[in-house]
């Protein structure tokens, strides 16, 4: 029996219609209004045509680079800390164990919980004079510190609320992948008399390297829109030391009022991204083997 | 292989100290929303305070909490519903027919699914403002089915290539049509995805506020908006703000109990089989 034509725009017509009006439509505005001077609260026919200024502006700004290195640093810094940590956690504890389940519970928790919820929660224990970091540090006769006034240290408290976030992620990931590895090989390993390194890093770690990669490949992706925890947490302080591009953009448009030139800075933000999910794509197609 | 008692309780230690470490900063907002006012600015490391419940009263008695805790409830359990329903049409839709197009649509919605909501805060801002969806319910639930379909139609699309076509084949033979087919033998097979979509979905409608700052008013606000504007340039009204995102995070904590080996599904599926 062949299927007439109008099932399949049936059943993904409307999917199509929802994300190409209020998600693809907006996405391809971002590119239209950087070549525009407009301003909020006034109509879109009185915007006017600017060519190239606000990206002109845009990469003439010294802040504006500051904030890609930021955030260069910071995806970098998240995303090998979750990585390293969440694999290195995933080997030692992958025996399985009685109430495993109710443990991946809790680890999943961070992930689940108000990004604001978040961020309140570190900036509280951050605090200089009644955080709880400070206060852990001081039974360790650590001299308290000023967590979020010091550029260097509130980059670090983003960094942790990050890690913090993610790398029970990436625990959970590996965990998965590492229990689907044949245990037939593991033990053919075994008797071949394979020392828990040779183990760990020639035959367990090859063996779960695609899924290591899309695992990789998704917390970068993930890592360059992180927004609203940061938001709350320092608010790109102190001066603009952990003022990633995603808050950048936010300031630019919704304080500075310059949308033009924030819409520049979505575009350059945007390459980075489809750059990431091209190398995304190409890891781990889930189109690929349908030609059945 | 047995393992050793030192080697199993050192196993347990570990993970007994990692659950805490996860579990740690969430419990600190409950305690600090437990605290009085005197309390929260000393002792951090005293928790044996005589709990109030003062925050909860502030926030509950003044702030129209009961309006944005409507709002709130709305967004997340509309925009969820129709997430759902168009994700899983689209899904089945790319899983099971060739068509014209079938590749652009499905490679556009995967590039959709990363670009940073920053990137649409602009000409989401825009454009709603020309559809008059600027402070209004609808607008918010529109923005959170757009955002989310792209993730729920690719989770969606892996559960629907593991139902075997088979099973509807055999369907088809005993009688059914493509309505029942999809609602009878598909959409039941398909459950724990659907669960898995449903709350992904619904933590970010839920938790989501710095778009719907932008979009709403003190009519339309959202409770993690409301959350949020406690947050001044003067400094933070701990007490309430802890209140308030406690109350926010009880749904999420909920669905982690409840549902966290769909969760888990959810979170692997695409990269890890099984």
């Amino acid at each position: 029996m062949k299927t007439p034509r109008w099932v399949p725009l049936f059943y993904v017509g409307p999917a199509v219609l929802v994300m190409a009006a209020a998600c693809l439509y907006p996405v391809l505005s971002a590119f239209q209004l950087s070549f525009f001077d407009w301003s909020m609260g006034t109509p879109w026919s009185s915007a006017r045509f600017v060519g190239l200024d606000s990206f002109v502006s845009a990469f003439s700004n010294p802040r504006v680079w500051s904030s890609l290195w930021t955030t260069l640093i910071f995806a970098a810094v998240c995303v090998s800390a979750e990585m390293v940590l969440g694999i290195a956690l995933a080997l030692a504890l992958e025996h399985p164990v009685r109430g495993m389940a109710f443990f991946r519970t809790l680890f999943i928790l961070p992930m689940m919980i108000a990004p604001i919820a978040v961020g309140l929660a570190w900036r509280y224990m951050f605090d200089a004079q009644f955080g709880l970091i400070n206060a852990v540090l001081a039974l360790f006769h650590i001299a308290p510190m000023g967590w979020l006034a010091d550029p260097t240290l509130a980059f670090v408290a983003i960094v942790i609320a990050d890690v913090w976030q993610w790398t029970p992620f990436v625990f959970i990931m590996m965990i998965a992948a590492l229990a689907n590895v044949d245990s037939s090989v593991i033990e053919a390993s075994r008797i071949d008399g394979a020392s828990w390194w040779q183990m760990t890093f020639r035959v367990k770690l090859p063996m779960v390297m695609h899924v290591i990669a899309i695992t990789l490949m998704m917390r970068l992706i993930d890592a360059f829109r992180v927004l609203e925890v940061i938001y709350v947490l320092t608010f790109g302080g102190p001066g603009d030391s952990t003022e990633i591009l995603a808050l950048h953009i936010y300031k630019t448009a919704f304080v500075g009022q310059q949308l033009g030139v924030a819409a520049a800075i979505s575009v350059l933000l945007l390459v980075v991204v489809a750059t990431l999910s091209w190398g995304a794509l190409r890891l781990s197609n889930p189109m690929k083997g349908d030609q059945r | 292989m047995k393992r050793s008692l030192g080697l199993v309780a050192a196993h347990y230690t570990m993970l007994i100290v990692l659950a805490f470490l996860c579990v740690a900063p969430i419990l600190v907002i409950f305690a600090t929303s437990l605290r009085q006012q005197v309390m929260i600015f000393a002792e951090p490391l005293n928790f044996l305070f005589v709990p109030t419940l003062e925050n909860y009263r502030a926030v509950l008695q003044e702030d129209k909490f009961d309006r944005y805790l409507v709002n709130s409830l709305f967004v997340g359990i509309v925009s969820t519903a129709i997430t759902l329903v168009l994700g899983v049409m689209a899904a089945y839709g790319l899983a099971r027919f060739r068509f014209p197009g079938r590749h652009a649509v499905a490679y556009t919605t995967l590039l959709l699914r990363t670009v940073p909501l920053a990137v649409m805060a602009i000409p989401v801002f825009m454009i709603w403002n020309e559809w008059q969806l600027v402070n209004s319910l609808w607008g918010l639930v529109l923005l959170y089915v757009a955002v989310n379909l792209p993730f729920t139609v690719w989770l969606l699309y892996g559960f629907v290539l593991q139902v075997p076509i088979e099973l509807e084949e055999a369907a088809a033979i005993d009688g059914c049509g493509p309505i029942r087919i999809f609602t009878k033998v598909l959409l039941p097979l398909m459950a724990p995805g659907l669960a898995a979509a449903a709350i992904f979905t619904f933590r970010i409608a839920w938790n989501e506020f710095i778009l719907a700052l932008v979009l709403t008013d003190r009519q339309t606000r959202t409770l993690p908006v409301a959350a949020s504007l406690f947050i001044t340039d003067m400094g933070v009204d701990w007490g309430r703000v802890m209140a308030m995102g406690s109350l926010i995070a009880i749904p999420p904590l909920i669905f982690t109990f409840v549902a966290a080996r769909q969760i888990i599904t959810g979170l692997t599926a695409g990269a890890v089989k099984g």
